[in-house]
């Protein structure tokens, strides 16, 4: 056991724990944060992705020892109050969620791409989005979701 | 031509899952309980609050519609919400006959002790079964309403009318929530409520016909939803449990010390075996310390390899009952077949898992001998039977509580992850939160029926005059074929399957229909025929020639066969529990890989509902066919799964996407029929027939196996 501190979502959290636990455990077990979820266990699903400091990270595979002192970003961390982030929106806009199982990781994703890329082709959001498993394989709602999202974000830039 | 609603092909399909309960417990014999002594739950920022949704306080078990003094209107319905969007559309309904905004409704599902029980979540039930239901009371209690005032104030009914949620008239209102205070507190109304009431006409729709937000999306877009895995009680522990080393394998000692020195608590029941403590990571190492102790005794079990020759060798055809073997037949096959031209094929599909991208997950709570558990399965009620008999409880004594899931395609009908928790918790004294592994979600939930297929047909010209369609395990869905053929026989074996089998989207008309339309194609070819031309020559069924014609049109088929080299298309269509789907597809065979260039889809489920849900599911239920089309088999040998993971069993994904369209048919003469199920059963059929058009060769397995010329 060991004490690790992570700023989750802009609180500085700490905890005991095993250094090769993973930080998806510490989020839904300790912190409370269930909104990151389990799919696999193996980096093959994408359904436990947060940022580390920005970074999408497969949080299953994530020891907690190899966050300490990082910044991570939950889905519960991106809206401000009562207002959602774009993506956010045009996830509801676009019925980009099924059973939602996946929604938090594409979200999250997304949400880095659209950081870096204001303006992905949409080419370049399957490129970054292939990773993430939607077993209800509503591809093409996200896609869609993801698309106006930026449009609505170059709109607004504009 | 005809426009029947094929009743007769509508049976429930001989391979829903139905078998004895996971465990036997002893119960008497006296758990090993470890202390992990009080307040040793690590809950940093976790301030988590469970509330089962809705104004629940006042409602009690079968009643469908709530109306509370505050103005909150809820539906009840014991149906549950599986990202097949139920929820959205139960709202829609009882929004419409109510006559109120959506917003103003809540919905409660699938609790089993607040919500009526409404069957299993299966078989596309829910469009036409439970909506009319949810439409019917709505009416009622509109009709009440207006009655009321209609006495109150004096006047004709037929004054009066009800909207946004009030009944109106000369200067007078009356809303529900006044109704329900007039009736007194937590007063039924069942007594009086007005029987037979017309339902709103479809050209009346206002809400439903329309596309509606999801219900419950800013809650999933925020994280803030919690599935069955997410539900957090207070002093909770989590929970592991030990699985066989192969299938078929007794256990014939452990050593639960192991685990308990880690702090865990430990128990053993018969063949159950499980850890709980204060976190997964605990329970696990917990569980893998037990493990190592654990000595197994193995059983031979077949190997996949040459499944389809194993299927028809232990094929058992005097197992009767319901879920026995069947036989169809009319006219004189056999003298119509030895005067026709004979065509045959035989064909295989294999076991493929539904993979939820949530797995099997409960949690466990006893309170003086009543247990409750939150988990995520399509029959809460059939559910708590299985917690009742494992248990040895009264009905009243157990509840299950089903939040909106993470998918179950007719995966999740069992309760065993609910009795494991449930065990657990038992043991424990404390509750349980347990959640499957991706690994157990493999091997140990079940499967889609591997199965086998012998075909027969008699051909003069272009019609078919003899059809024998003998099924090896399967399941009887669309098993009957929808063509036009006066000689028909039909037979049904189900066999000793190696794998635990049951339920999955469309079941056994993913078979049946692959084998009947791959074949179809054949006896095309056989007759010279386009395989367009060749089915609407075979067909009586106006819906099916017409999603056939509307796939094709939207698709240019006529003009599509001049594609090149290794590049080709299919087409496909099938009939399944009250609606129609026809699918067209191009595709590129590329050295080994299959590759879909373009596919159509065209489908008729009557009235719509909701066009934008339903267009979800039709695609998302193609896109999910593609992967059992092209890439899914489950491989097993010595009783072990050989690709039990995602990184060795190959789903869809967004490469793998192909440009869609989706024609629908909207027919709001007819009644509407469930949608989430159907498409699938065209998608395996069209792309083996235009993997046939780009290469000659003939894919009579699954998943297909083409090599480019
Ligand atoms: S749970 Fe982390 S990648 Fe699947
Ligand atoms: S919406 Fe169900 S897994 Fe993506």
């Amino acid at each position: 056991m060991a004490r690790f501190t992570v700023q989750v979502n802009g609180n500085r959290l700490a905890v005991e724990s095993p250094p090769d636990r993973p930080l998806l455990d510490v989020l839904r077990e300790d912190f409370g944060l269930t909104g990151t979820k389990y799919g696999c266990g193996e980096g093959q699903c994408r359904a436990c992705t947060v940022l580390v400091d920005g970074q999408p990270t497969a949080s299953c595979l994530t020891p907690i020892s190899s966050v300490d002192g990082t910044s991570v970003t939950t889905i519960e961390g991106l809206a401000s109050g009562d207002q959602l982030t774009a993506l956010q929106q045009a996830f509801i806009d676009m019925d980009g969620a099924q059973c939602g199982y996946c929604t938090a990781g594409m979200i999250v994703e997304a949400t880095a791409l659209l950081k870096r890329n204001r303006k992905p082709s949409r080419s370049e959001i399957v490129d970054a989005m292939n990773p993430h498993l939607c077993r209800c394989c509503g591809y093409r709602n996200i896609l869609a979701s993801v698309e106006l999202a930026a449009r609505r974000w170059e709109a607004s830039d504009a | 031509m005809p426009e029947r609603f094929r009743e007769d092909l509508c049976e429930p399909d001989r391979k829903e899952l139905a078998e004895g309960p996971a465990y036997r417990f002893e119960l008497d014999r006296r758990d090993w309980i470890s202390s992990i002594g009080a307040g040793l739950l690590v809950s940093a920022a976790g301030k988590v609050v469970f509330s089962p949704g809705g104004a629940s306080a006042q409602v009690r078990p079968s009643q469908r519609l709530h109306l509370g003094e505050d103005g909150s209107i809820t539906v009840l319905t014991g149906k549950v919400e599986f990202g097949q969007g139920s929820r959205t559309e139960i709202l829609q309904a009882a929004a419409e006959e109510l006559r109120v905004s959506p917003d103003a409704l809540q919905v409660v599902l699938a609790d089993t002790a607040e919500t009526p029980n409404d069957g299993s979540t299966a078989g596309s039930r829910t469009t036409p079964s439970t909506i009319p239901v949810v439409r019917r009371a709505s009416a009622a209690a509109r009709e009440l309403l207006v009655r009321t005032a209609a006495e109150a104030w004096n006047l004709d009914a037929s004054e009066l009318r009800v909207e946004a949620g009030a009944v109106v008239g000369a200067g007078n209102r009356l809303s529900y929530a006044d109704l329900a205070r007039s009736k007194g507190p937590e007063s039924t109304v069942d007594d009086n409520v007005p029987r037979g009431v017309p339902l709103t006409e479809v050209p009346d729709w206002t809400v439903l016909g329309q596309t509606l937000p999801k219900v419950g999306a800013r809650a999933i877009v925020t994280g803030a939803h919690r599935y069955p895995c997410d539900i957090v009680r207070p002093n909770m522990l989590y929970g592991a449990v030990l699985r066989p080393p192969s299938y078929g394998a007794q256990l014939e000692s452990v050593d639960l010390a192991p685990g308990q020195e880690l702090g865990a608590v430990a128990v053993r029941d018969g063949e159950f075996v499980g850890c709980a403590a204060k976190t997964s990571y605990e329970a696990r190492k917990a569980l893998e310390s037990i493990s190592e102790t654990a000595r197994w005794r193995t059983v031979a079990h077949p190997p996949s390899e040459g499944l389809g020759t194993y299927l028809k060798r232990h094929a058992q055809p005097s197992a009767g009952g319901r879920r026995g073997a069947r036989r169809r037949e009319h006219g004189d096959v056999d003298g119509a077949l030895a005067a026709a031209q004979t065509v045959e094929s035989s064909y295989e599909i294999p076991y493929v898992q539904h993979a939820p991208l949530e797995p099997r997950a409960a949690v466990a709570e006893w309170d003086e001998g009543r247990l409750t558990v939150w988990t995520g399965t399509q029959r809460p009620f059939g559910v708590r039977e299985q917690l009742a008999e494992a248990f040895r409880l009264s009905a009243d004594q157990a509840r299950v509580v089903v939040p909106d899931t993470g998918g179950g395609f007719g995966g999740k009908h069992t309760g065993e992850v609910a009795v494991e928790a449930a065990r657990l918790a038992r043991a424990a004294g404390r509750p349980v939160s347990l959640r499957w592994t991706r690994e157990e979600e493999f091997a140990w939930a079940y499967f889609r029926p591997a199965a086998a297929f012998e075909v027969r047909a008699g051909l003069s010209e272009e019609k078919i005059v003899a059809w024998d369609f003998t099924a090896y395990n399967p399941g009887t869905a669309a098993i009957e074929t929808p063509y036009a053929v006066p000689n028909v026989r039909t037979q049904y074996f189900p066999c000793d399957s190696p794998l635990r089998e049951g339920s999955y989207r469309g079941i056994g008309a993913t078979g049946n229909n692959y084998a009947r339309e791959v074949f179809m194609d054949e006896l095309a070819g056989v007759a010279g025929l386009d395989p367009l031309e060749f089915r609407l020559a075979n067909l009586d069924d106006g819906r099916l020639s017409a999603v056939l014609r509307a796939a094709a049109d939207r698709f240019a088929w006529s003009a599509s066969k001049s594609s090149g080299r290794n590049r080709g298309s299919g087409i496909a269509a099938g009939f399944e529990k009250g609606s129609y789907i026809a699918i067209c597809a191009q595709v590129r065979v590329e050295g080994g890989s299959v590759e879909v260039e373009r596919l159509v889809s065209a489908f008729d489920c009557g009235t719509i509902l909701n066009p934008g849900n339903l267009r979800a599911q039709i695609e998302g239920c193609v896109i999910q066919g593609l992967g059992a089309a092209l890439t899914e088999e489950i491989r097993f040998a010595g009783g072990k799964l050989l690709n039990g993971s995602f990184a060795q069993y190959p789903l869809p994904r967004f490469r793998s996407t192909p440009p869609m369209e989706t024609v629908l048919l909207n027919r709001p003469d007819i009644p509407s029929a469930g949608a989430g199920e159907t498409p699938i059963i065209a998608v395996a059929p069209a792309l083996a027939n235009a993997v046939f058009a780009a290469t000659g060769q003939r894919m009579r397995s699954l998943p297909l196996r083409a090599s480019a010329a």
